[in-house]
Parts: C-alpha cells; structure tokens; sequence
C-alpha cells in the first residue's frame, strides 16, 4: 500500500459525531413534531447564512479528520514497507503546494522579498545588503517591480470570474432542484427567489454563497503563486497555518460537549427525577466542582498531565499520536468544567417535569423508572441539551486560543488559533510590525466564532418555548404605550 | 435572617473541604511527588538523590496520608496531605519554588489586580445596564436591530484581540499611555486607564445582551402593563418601573463576581504586565510551580463561594419576596 491509514482518538470521536448527527437527522425527519422547530431554524435567514458558513469550516476540519502515514520512497519492492514519521491528512494533501513551499523566515502577505534584509553575494564578487527574494512567493515574476501589480490583478480577476462562474452553476442547480420540487418553471422559481418569497430564505443563502466563492476563488488563484497571507518565523505559509487551525478550534468546540453530554444528562436528569439523598450527593459534586474557577481547575489538570504525558513517552508512537491525546485529554478537562451548568438545567427541568400528570400516569401504570427517564423525561429535555451545545460551542473555540497563550491549552506542536497568536505575539514590537498572523488567526476565529453565535441565536429561538412565547410581548411596537 | 446566614455559611464548608480534596487528587494521585521531581529537574539522566533533594525542599518527601513512622498523632499530621492540603485552611502555602512565601505574595500582589479589576466592575456595569436600557428602549427598532447584532459581533471577538488591538492603537500609534507596567500612587491611572478601557470593552458584547434580555422579560410583565394604563409615559415606566425590577438578576449576577476581582485577570495582568495575582499565576503555570498553582485554585474557590455567599444575602436585602427558609 502507498499509505498507512491512520485514526488519532480525535478522528474516531469527529466521525462517531458526524455518525451519531446522521443519525438523529434520520429520527427527526420520520418525526414530524421534532421536525417543527428545525423547520423554523430553516426558515431564518441569519441562522442559514451562518450554517453555510459553518458548513464550509467542517467540510475543511473533516478533511483534515483523514490522517495517513504515506510510505517512504525509494525501498526495493517486497521489502517490509516502511512508512513516514509525519501523520498527513487530506486536507494536506489538497494544501500540498501550500505546505511544502517553505520560505527561510517571515514575509508579508502576498510579498516577493522577505521582510528582514540580509548580505548576499553578487555573481561579480561584491556584496550588498537587501531584501533577497522569496524562494516560492512570487518567483515566476521576472520583474517583481513592475511586474508584481498587473500579475496580482489579473488573478485576482480571473480568481474572481471563477468563483463567480461556480456560483453561477450551483444556482442553476439549486434553481432546478426547486423549481422540480415545487412543480414550477424555472423563472418563476428565479423571480421568487429573487424576491426573497421562497420559504427557506434561498436569497440569503446563494448572496453568502455568492460572496464565500468570489473570495475562495480570488483566494486560490493567489495562492498558487503568492503566500496569501504572509510566511511566520519558520517561514511556514500563514494560510495554511489557519486551514490548520480550523480543525482545532472544530474538534475543541464539538468534542468537549460530545464528552461532557453523557455525564450532565444522566446526572441532571438523575438528580431531578429522584430527588432526596442522590439529589443532594449530586448537587454537592457539581457545586464542588463549579466552586472551582475554570481557568484555575484547567490549568492544574493541564499541568498533570503534561506531567503524566512527559514521564510516560513510550505510550506514544509518533509525535502526531501525543498531540492528539493532549488534545483529547484538553477537551476531557474542559468538559469536567462546562458540564456543571448543563447538569443544573436538566436537574430543575426534570424536577418540573416530575410533577406533570403524564408522568404520573406512567408512573400509575406500572412502567418502571428507567422506562420513565428515557421514554418520557429524556424526550423533553433534549431541546435544553441541543441549545446549551450550540450555545457552548463558540466560547470553547474563544477558550481556547486564551489557554493556548497562558500555556495550558494544546500541544506546542498543533496549529491551532491559540499557538499562532502566541508565537506572533512576540513579534509585536518589531519595526515595522509583523502582523498577519495574528490578523490571520483573529479573523479567521471571528469568521468561525460569528456564525455559530448567529446559528446558536437562531437554534435557541426555534427551540426554546419560552422565547418563542416571550417573543410577540417584546417585540410589541413601542406605540402601544 | 441571622439564623439563615448562618446556616449558608456552614453550608460553605462541606464545599470548601471538597475543593480541598479534588485539589488534593489532582496534585498528589495523578502523578507521584517523583514524576514531578523529574519533570521539573530534566527528564534523562536525573539521579535519585537528585530526586530525593527536590522533595525534601518541597516537603514531598512524606507519605501521602498515613505516616506509619511516626508516633501517636503525628501519623497524620506528619503527611503531605496534611501539610499541603489541610494547612491551606489556614492560610498557610508554603514557600514557591523561588523560596518565597506563597501568603505573602498574595497579599502584596492582590492590590494592583484589585486596582484594575474594580473600575472595570463598577464602570462596566454602568455602561452595560446604560446600553442595555437604551437597546430595550428602542425595542423593535433598528437601533435595537443593530445593537444586538453589534453585541453578537463584539462576543465573537476574542478577549485578547482587544487587548493586542487596544495596545497597538492607543499607545503605539497614538502614544498616547504605556504600553504595559505599573506604578502606585498618582501614576498608576496612567498604566490603568488602558487595561480598564479595554476590560469595559470587551465584556460589553456578552454582558449587555444578556441585560437586554432581563430588561425584556420585565417589559412583558402584568405590571407594565398596569403602568403604561395608568397613562404613565414610556420612560417614567422604564426608569420607574422595569429597571428596578431588571435590577435584581444584574445585581445578584454581578455580585458572585466581587470577591473574585481578587484575583485580577490571567490574559489582562499579563499583557499589560500588572503585577498582580493574575500574572503571578500565569508565571506559576509557565514555571511549573505546583506549589502556586495548588494555593491559587483554592484561593478562587474560597473567593467563589464567599461570592456565593453574598449573592444569597444580597437576594434578601433586595427582593423582598424571597423568604428566610
């Protein structure tokens, strides 16, 4: 085989994720009235800009979810293969060119010379000091000067027109698909769309779409030739660096809840249910626990096992396997600290569902408490989980790259938000500033962080009842005084 | 109401102990006093007398909780559980890795974070009710449009972007305060102003849109209603009314947070290179001193639940619905 697949904890846990969301797409959809509130969410133009958005970010971390060990070149056929050290995934074998094309240190976004002078030897003897030029960035150009301007803006251009073609085809599509739906002709589905009339609001959905690949083209065609945004201390290309990171920020967003879950779900619901003694137990390890300042139990945690980690290194056969752990231990300890707040909820929902005749009717017709939980309680919570997960998600990204930096959140050698922040930090008081890294990671987790609180907002408002109730009040017009 | 105080109170110390004992696990259970000798002396080529000296200096080098060598009491006193752990009751840390006294430095340190954290508590809690009244205000509005979308936009900004971005605008482009350091006296305002400016600013997003949401649901209640019948005018019944009410889940919200303005800020004290206990634990994580680290947990634990504490007796001073049960 030309490869050695790979599956890091991490990996295993994002595809039982996507797994189990499969799933509970396909008992929903058979369900009508769990069907109804998605229905809302579908209808909301914020949330479906943002979950196209969103969607984009997965499909980056699901690729780079794909890690392959790929075999070492140059051995003589029927030897035992051997495979190299480094871990790769798809996402860098989409993004080869990108991480391959190292310079010697850093350069500005889009740059054909290096940032920092340097002496070099002219062929005639002499030498002088100047801005060398970049080894990959820029290199076709004969003539940076005047060559560097016209070559940007025709890419630029021609980046542009294909983004703006893709799109011209997806909206076809999407158009046809409609219009075979809804039994219509084309142009009239065109003109419905166009005025925002369609049920899903399709309008907002094709301008994001419109803009996500005008820029993803401009973006492509630049950085074949270019370092779209600039090379940092190793001269390792910034925007990769970024796609990198998306799956960090991913992996620390979904997994810490998809651990945290199982733990506040059986004990809120717990709690509630029978109350008394167990109650009191529970409560007291949650407020324990709560008592804690979060930063403060992360970071102790952290530090032990980077004790435990350190002191064991022959648990782990490559570099890559260590970091993942560290990341999956970062999600494990994150969880111990958020599940708290879930517990407490599901513990005073379940207590009011107690009470309702339904469940003591269940109760008087003998079905026994297990049943009880998860047949009727566990139903009736799910919205309060689903909300509390959306609503965690962008914290945890923001977390993160706060841990990174005060030296508790992931393993120096993970690109994630947090490491670059860190490392480009330090180059802040540098004449003239180095700043794309940092401008690369903040944008990008604010690309990532808007949307899940604009999606999160409109999960909240489909699900929640008692928004949904509160909301005609509010939103009263002030003249009614 | 006496009686009710003092039954939260001793209802306090089941949870303090428990903090105690999770601390205590974590520190000593996880890992041996060893792992963390040859952590902290370099992984290879570490002698055990290397190890034994590190403990000894430590005070690592007892049993974990029963002293079978000793006599009579002194099988439990004369154990890292005791000495690490229950001593902390007391207020006794132990020195940290560099040899100093681990109390000591905390009451030093704990003025300059108060210094910067209580102007961004009482400050910011004005600007953000101001906000968040003037949103609710002109609820259903565009400015109400556009000023939640302003607060979901400043949430999904990282905290330490304002702090990057506040330093390269206002004292590297405009010169106008240092950059980072700290003086007492007249001149600390000058160090302050910016890490307060910017604490304000980036707790607006999340802070304001949740006042928001209080004042709202007041908004909806029977009684306004009541009062805009009378014929009261809208800000009569805003000012009057619903910010009275709105203000005891602000109130009560915000006051779990005033012991812990102890504490300072961990990313703020360090960028701005406050030496208060922020910083001091920051450098404590980065220089792995366990020590440290272990004596700040439980100070946060013990401030978070004297937090709690005063949150429960604020609810009785301010609402006078709620009961002494």
């Amino acid at each position: 085989m030309a490869f050695l697949p790979v599956m890091l904890w991490t990996d295993w846990l994002v595809w039982l994720l996507v797994a189990a969301i499969a799933c509970f797409a396909f008992y929903v959809r058979r369900h009508e009235h769990l069907v109804e509130p998605w229905r809302r969410v579908l209808r909301s133009p914020s949330g479906m800009t943002s979950l196209v958005i969103l969607v984009i970010f997965i499909v980056i971390g699901l690729l780079d979810s794909v890690h392959f060990r790929p075999r070492l070149a140059g051995q003589p056929a029927g030897a035992k293969a051997a495979y190299a050290v480094d871990v790769l995934s798809l996402l860098d074998v989409v993004c080869e060119p990108l991480r391959l094309r190292r310079e010697k240190t850093y350069s500005a976004p889009l740059a054909t010379h290096l940032f920092a002078k340097e002496t070099m030897d002219l062929s005639d003897g002499r030498q002088v000091r100047d801005y060398p030029r970049l080894r990959h960035g820029g290199a076709h150009l004969k003539n940076p000067e005047t060559d560097f301007a016209p070559d940007v803006s025709r890419r630029a251009v021609w980046g542009f027109a294909a983004g703006l073609v893709a799109w011209i085809v997806l909206a076809t599509l999407i158009a046809a698909i409609l219009a075979h739906r809804h039994g219509t002709g084309i142009n009239e589905t065109w003109r419905a769309v166009w005025r925002g009339e369609t049920e899903v609001p399709w309008r907002a959905i094709l301008t994001t779409l419109l803009v996500l690949l005008a820029v993803a083209g401009m973006a492509i065609a630049l950085a074949a030739k270019y370092h779209l945004l600039g090379t940092d201390k190793v001269g390792q290309d910034v925007f990769y660096q970024a796609l990198k990171s998306v799956r960090t920020g991913l992996v620390i967003g979904t997994l810490t809840t998809l651990v945290m879950l199982p733990f506040a779900i059986a004990l809120g619901i717990i709690a509630g249910y029978f109350g008394g003694i167990i109650d009191d137990v529970i409560q007291y390890v949650y407020t324990t626990l709560n008592s804690i300042p979060g930063v403060l139990l992360i970071a102790a945690a952290v530090l032990m096992m980077q004790v435990y980690i350190d002191t064991h290194p022959a648990l782990f056969s490559t570099s890559a396997e260590r970091a993942d752990l560290r990341l999956l231990c970062l999600c494990v300890i994150l969880g111990v600290t958020t599940w708290t707040g879930l517990c407490r909820l599901l513990r005073g929902e379940t207590l009011k569902l107690r009470n309702l005749e339904y469940i003591q009717a269940a109760q008087a017709l003998g079905v026994r408490n297990p049943g009880i939980l998860a047949r009727h309680i566990l139903p009736n919570v799910t919205h309060i989980v689903l909300i509390a997960v959306v609503m965690e998600f962008s914290g945890l990204v923001l977390a993160e790259a706060v841990l990174s930096y005060v030296g508790v959140g992931v393993d120096p050698s993970t690109v994630s938000f947090g490491t670059m922040i860190n490392s480009a930090r330090l180059e802040m008081a540098r004449e003239p500033m180095v700043w794309w890294s940092l401008a690369a990671a903040f944008v990008f987790m604010f690309l990532m962080v808007l949307p899940a609180n604009l999606f999160a907002d409109a999960v909240r408002d489909a699900f929640d009842p008692r928004v949904r109730s509160a909301r005609p009040l509010a939103l009263l017009p002030r003249t009614a005084a | 109401m006496t009686a009710y105080i003092i039954r939260r109170f001793l209802y306090a110390i089941p949870i303090l102990i428990g903090v105690n004992i999770v601390t205590f696990l974590l520190f000593f259970t996880v890992n041996t006093p060893d792992d963390m000798a040859r952590m902290h002396l370099g992984l290879k080529r570490v002698t055990p007398e290397a190890i034994e000296k590190w403990k000894q200096e430590r005070g690592y080098d007892k049993p974990v909780v029963f002293n079978t060598a000793a006599p009579g009491l002194a099988r439990l006193t004369e154990t890292i559980f005791f000495e690490k752990s229950l001593r902390m009751f007391v207020f006794d840390f132990g020195a940290a890795d560099d040899g100093r006294d681990i109390a000591r430095e905390i009451r030093t340190r704990m003025w300059p974070s108060l210094a910067v954290a209580l102007p961004v508590f009482l400050v910011g809690l004005a600007v953000y009710i101001t906000f968040a009244l003037m949103v609710a205000f002109f609820r259903a509005t565009y400015i109400d449009f556009w000023g939640v979308v302003l607060c979901v936009a400043m949430m999904s900004i990282s905290a330490m972007f304002y702090i990057i971005g506040g330093q390269y605008l206002v004292s590297k482009l405009l010169h106008l305060v240092p950059i980072s350091g700290f003086q007492g006296g007249v001149d600390a305002v000058k160090f302050l102003a910016l890490p307060v400016a910017i604490g304000i600013v980036s707790g607006l997003g999340g802070s304001a849109r949740l006042y928001r949401t209080f004042f709202l649901e007041e908004i909806s209640k029977d009684y306004v209603r009541t009062a805009r019948a009378k014929g009261l005018s809208e800000a009569a019944v805003l000012f009057r009314h619903v910010l009275k009410n709105a203000m005891i889940p602000i109130l009560t919200g915000a006051v779990v947070a005033i012991p812990l303005l102890f504490m300072g800020s961990l990313i703020t004290e360090s960028f701005f290179g406050i030496p208060g206990l922020g910083s001091y634990t920051i450098d404590a994580i980065r220089s792995q001193d366990f020590g440290v680290v272990r004596s700040m947990v439980f100070i946060g634990s013990l401030l978070y639940i004297v937090g709690l504490l005063l949150t429960d007796i604020s609810y009785t001073l301010v609402d006078p619905r709620v009961r002494f049960e």
